[in-house]
């Protein structure tokens, strides 16, 4: 019992250490004025050489977005109302007009992504599987920054560092839970990437309207 | 695992019940063709049964996501029900939901 208590305990603290970020503040003046409802994310312009890393990404985006609250767009609709527009990649679409985005979608905030590694080969060790996406999240109406932010995750991470073990743990989780049916680990590397980057957090995107949190945040 | 997960994002349930949906579209740019539109469709709708049985709620595009699978393959009237589904569970989606309505009507026989 009291052993229990002195994990509990650990595992509590522990939490807290892989959840600090000691960072610069985000100015979050504009996004409380502009109470987002519905973001639109646009699929990711790609920096790296990998070709499927812009879906292997735009497809995880949806879930920590949702789950923070928000209505999220519909990714493959939203590609493809893109691409009936006469935009076919995620440069031309990220150069869109808000006033035109907001006509078709009528999204509050539109979320732009941008991929710079995706997969291996990036470092020296060619075997690790490294994600690293930046983010800006803009006010359709007014333009303003509301947002930014980035995160990275590799296959790499390992129980070794005491505040990595939990993502370690988690990693090797998600990997192990899906590398029998895809064999991109981009992908499955992009799930932890595109929760760093979008789960509600200090200096994160903050809670939406429809999550018990909203209006909550931790500051 | 999940006690983990949840330290890092309090301590709450998902909102929604999100199954393969995700992974179903990753797939449909990863490997296009290798799933037909019908066998995506009935995957999903597996989905919407385990949703239902559990009394959760899908995630916001699911219902519109399956309404374009019904678009493509020419279920019009499917598709439309679909976009409406969306349109009611999610009034955010309103103004992008009437727009692919609107193409439904204009596609009828």
């Amino acid at each position: 019992m009291k052993l229990l208590k002195i994990t509990s305990l650990l595992s509590t603290l522990s939490i807290l250490g892989a959840c600090a970020t000691p960072v610069a503040k985000i100015d979050y003046t504009n996004y409380q004025q502009s109470k987002p409802k519905s973001i639109l994310v646009l699929p990711p312009i790609n920096n790296s050489p990998d070709s499927k890393a812009t879906y292997g990404f735009f497809s995880t985006t949806t879930k920590p977005l949702a789950e923070a609250g928000y209505y999220v767009f519909p990714i493959a609709l939203v590609d493809q109302a893109f691409k009936e527009n006469g935009l076919q990649n995620p440069p031309e679409m990220h150069q869109a007009p808000l006033n035109k985005l907001h006509e078709i979608f009528g999204a509050d905030a539109v979320l732009y992504i941008i991929i710079d590694n995706y997969g291996a080969g990036y470092k020296v060790i060619t075997s690790d599987v490294v994600v690293t996406a930046k983010a800006k999240l803009v006010d359709s109406k007014t333009g303003l920054l509301l947002w930014f932010g980035e995160a990275t995750a590799s296959s790499a991470e390992t129980d070794n560092n005491s505040n990595l073990s939990l993502v370690g743990l988690l990693v090797k989780a998600i990997t192990k839970q899906i590398v029998s049916s895809v064999s991109d680990q981009g992908h499955v590397i992009s799930k932890i990437t595109s929760a760093r980057l979008l789960d509600p957090k200090p200096n994160g995107i903050l809670y939406g309207p429809r999550s018990p949190m909203y209006l909550q945040d931790k500051f | 695992m999940i006690l983990i997960i949840q330290g890092c994002t309090t301590n709450k349930q998902a909102l929604y019940e999100w199954g393969s949906y995700e992974d179903l579209i990753y797939q449909s740019y990863a490997t296009p063709g290798k799933q037909s539109l019908e066998e995506q469709a009935i995957k999903l709708e597996a989905e919407y049964q385990i949703a239902i049985s559990k009394n959760k709620a899908l995630p916001p595009g699911f219902h519109a996501h399956l309404g374009l699978l019904y678009f493509q393959s020419g279920k019009i009237d499917l598709a439309q029900q679909s976009f409406i589904i969306e349109e009611k569970l999610f009034p955010e989606s309103k103004q992008f939901m009437d727009r692919l309505i609107a193409k439904t009507t204009k596609r009828r026989p």
